[in-house]
């Protein structure tokens, strides 16, 4: 019997480590297209749909924007969560307590109206995100809990809280008693960048500036390399005087501040109330973003705006060509197997494993 | 690198020849948005089954496109803006979470036609709203639960306490205890529209606490499946689903939106199309009742019978005397409840052993 066994490369080679996403998107575009026409569609047209055809107008750019800003919100604060090996998989319901937090003002308080609500709520998304995100995060450091179970745990309480606010206490006293906030007022919403060609607003700006920020951040300060130190060898990091349970709290703090404020912009721009549902799994989908972007805050803006694309794309390709949902999905997750699978075999070769060659060893595992 | 180069030919290629479709003058094109996957086979897919009666009834006058599995919220407004500029000229939101993104676009399109189905928002003179009243169908269901259960106990798996939602429970209720006035009901609310795991579970769960009759106002097949498996019978939703349960169906509310969607269709196309605000029952086709199945002919007469009530004279089920769950009068003797009252309705009427969510 055969065996495949993948080892490890002394040295991977640095030119296909850079342009691995792109060998990925030329693989998932070649599978696409064989899909597409076993679907009996032309897969120039598919492709073109999926690629193309979102970027020609200028709204469309503006939407992209708009899918785009929370993705790399919530990446490139998970990227300092998973680059310091603490795993937060609960950006989704960071997400929503940043929404709920930063929602109190227009919501409860609707006659409180100056310029100053806008910034408050920002701030106040910030905090709530962080907050929550503190919650697994003490967990972990004083308890030395399982912050993958207790913060993915945390989004479905995140989930039901919202749920349940927006049919009791919150609800529109004038919603004919559907599930939603009252509409926030203007000075709630986040301004459109360019009100007139599309509706971007400045989560997106928010986004791109939290990436350089981190960037620098994460490459250029004694702060980062902590970060990157503590990831790699806790040990090492210990004898060099970092404390690593300062970390988590750090990393969880800054992640969910992120997703707290990807939160608050999401519904104080493109949705302007808050409903039961209000992200279609953004704290989920950033995650694949910020592994895509390769855990680099500025690989994430890039990877971000591909994501983004591939859900535009997707539905131009359903319009258009009445491709289905799930072929576009499969489509989605495509790309992902073989980002993974560049990735691997850049760090890893296969080799074959024949049973002679490992004699007793196998049959004892038999 | 000589996949990359095919790679970038074939998109070159693409996008010179990549023939963005002429759209034809002198075709009508309606475009629909699904909050759920047409292959639900509930309320999405009733939704599709009206998109292709329009394509049935219109043959070539008429373009059609829709999008399923649309999430509600930001997504919502993309994805009606799309429609907008890719020539549509009447565009369908089929579900109460698309309302003010329906607003917001129709705001900026004013030539198009907007219809949004169950929502009560009409900011802009192109937003037209629909419904129907499915609750009249629920009543005819209660009256077949009371006639069939042996225990008087039903299970009823709820979605969202919104008023559509009560006004059923309230409705099937109303149409029980007509027939037996001790009639009880069990409910579980699924918080989702369509998850067949989650709605199994409840089905579980509900026949687990001695149900023997089971309603759903979720939109998939998983509830039926169950019954069928434990030998009880129970209700469809949405569209006639007898060929997932043949043994277990009693009847179904068939949502057949087919007649309005060709009704306005022909206003777009004659220009007559005007905003308003639809709520069609029984009597205007919009409510159908599946065959009636698996049960005596007594309770069929009188299932028959009820329906006749409601269709041919009019008969509302929210006809008093009708208690609210405290035990306060809601409607005299005779007096029947106005349209907006049903349409908010965040109520129990009394009988029903449950605290409303909220």
């Amino acid at each position: 019997m055969m065996r495949l066994e993948l080892v490890k490369r002394p040295q991977h080679s640095v030119l296909f480590s850079a342009i691995s996403p792109l060998i990925a998107l030329v693989l998932t575009m070649i599978a696409g297209a064989i899909m597409f026409s076993i679907l009996g569609k032309n897969p120039l047209d598919a492709l073109y749909y999926y690629f193309i055809d979102p970027l020609r107008e200028t709204w469309s750019l503006h939407e992209l924007a708009i899918k785009a800003a929370p993705l790399i919100l919530i990446a490139v604060g998970l990227s300092v969560c998973f680059l310091s090996n603490n795993w937060n998989i609960g950006a989704e319901g960071q997400f929503i307590a940043g929404a709920i937090a930063g929602s109190i003002l227009p919501v409860v308080f609707p006659d409180f109206q100056t310029w100053l609500v806008l910034p408050l709520m920002l701030v106040m998304g910030v905090a709530g995100g962080a907050a929550y995100a503190a919650v697994p995060a003490f967990l972990k450091a004083r308890f030395n809990t399982n912050e993958i179970l207790t913060s993915l745990m945390l989004v479905y309480v995140a989930q039901l809280f919202l749920d349940w606010i927006v049919r009791g206490p919150w609800r529109d006293p004038g919603g004919m008693n559907f599930p939603e906030t009252r509409d926030f007022h203007a000075f709630a919403i986040l301004p459109e960048l360019m009100p007139s060609a599309g509706r971007a607003n400045w989560g997106i700006v928010f986004a791109v500036l939290a990436a350089l920020i981190l960037w620098f951040i994460l490459r250029k300060t004694r702060k980062g390399f902590e970060i990157r130190v503590l990831g790699q060898s806790p040990r090492a990091g210990r004898f060099a005087g970092f404390s690593s349970s300062r970390m988590v709290m750090v990393a969880f703090l800054i992640s969910g501040g992120l997703a707290g404020l990807a939160g608050i912009s999401e519904v104080a721009g493109a949705i302007g109330q808050l409903q039961p549902s209000i992200s279609p799994g953004y704290g989920f989908t950033a995650i694949i973003v910020a592994f895509l972007g390769r855990l680099n805050p500025l690989g994430i803006v890039a990877a971000g705006f591909v994501l983004a694309l591939s859900y535009l794309g997707g539905e131009a390709a359903q319009i258009s060509l009445g491709l289905s949902d799930k072929a576009a999905r499969a489509f989605q997750g495509m790309l992902l197997f073989f980002v993974l699978g560049c990735d691997t075999l850049i760090h890893y070769r296969i080799r074959l494993a024949g049973r002679a060659m490992r004699g007793g060893e196998v049959t004892t595992n038999a | 690198m000589k996949k990359l180069v095919l790679a970038l030919a074939a998109t070159t290629a693409a996008i010179a020849f990549g023939a963005a479709p002429v759209a034809a003058q002198d075709k009508t094109k309606a475009c629909w948005i699904y909050v759920g996957p047409i292959g639900d086979f509930g309320y999405s897919y009733q939704h599709h089954q009206g998109l292709l009666d329009v394509e049935e009834h219109f043959g070539d006058k008429v373009e059609t496109a829709y999008l399923e599995s649309v999430p509600e919220g930001a997504d919502a407004e993309r994805a009606l803006e799309r429609f907008a500029r890719s020539g549509c000229d009447i565009i369908f939101a089929t579900s109460f979470g698309f309302m003010d993104p329906v607003q917001k676009v129709a705001a900026k399109f004013p030539d198009i036609k907007f219809e949004h189905a169950t929502g009560f928002k009409r900011d802009h003179p192109n937003v037209a709203t629909y419904n129907s009243r499915f609750h009249e169908g629920r009543y005819v269901q209660g009256v077949i639960a009371a006639k069939m259960s042996e225990k008087g106990v039903a299970g009823y798996i709820a979605s969202f306490p919104i008023p559509e939602v009560v006004m059923g429970i309230n409705a099937f209720m109303l149409g029980a205890q007509s027939v037996n006035p001790d009639f009880q009901v069990k409910i579980v609310w699924a918080n989702t529209w369509f998850d067949a795991g989650k709605e199994a579970d409840a089905a579980k769960a509900l026949l687990d606490q001695g149900v023997d009759i089971i309603t759903q106002h979720t939109d998939s097949t998983a509830p039926l499946q169950v019954a069928a498996e434990r030998g009880i019978k129970g209700f469809g939703q949405a569209s006639d689903m007898i060929k997932f349960a043949p043994e277990t169906q009693l009847t179904s509310i068939v949502d057949d939106w087919g007649p309005y969607y060709i009704e306005r269709v022909q206003a777009v196309m004659d220009g007559t199309w005007e905003q308003n605000d639809v709520w069609g029952g029984m009597k205007d086709g919009h409510v159908v009742m599946a065959p009636y199945t698996n049960m005596p002919d007594d309770v069929k007469a009188a299932a028959e019978e009820i329906e006749a009530k409601i269709k041919d004279e009019g008969f509302n089920p929210f006809t008093g005397p009708v208690y609210k769950q405290d035990g306060t009068l809601w409607l005299e003797e005779g007096q029947v409840a106005p349209d907006g009252e049903v349409l908010s309705m965040n109520f129990y009427i009394k009988g029903i052993d449950d605290k409303l969510p909220n």
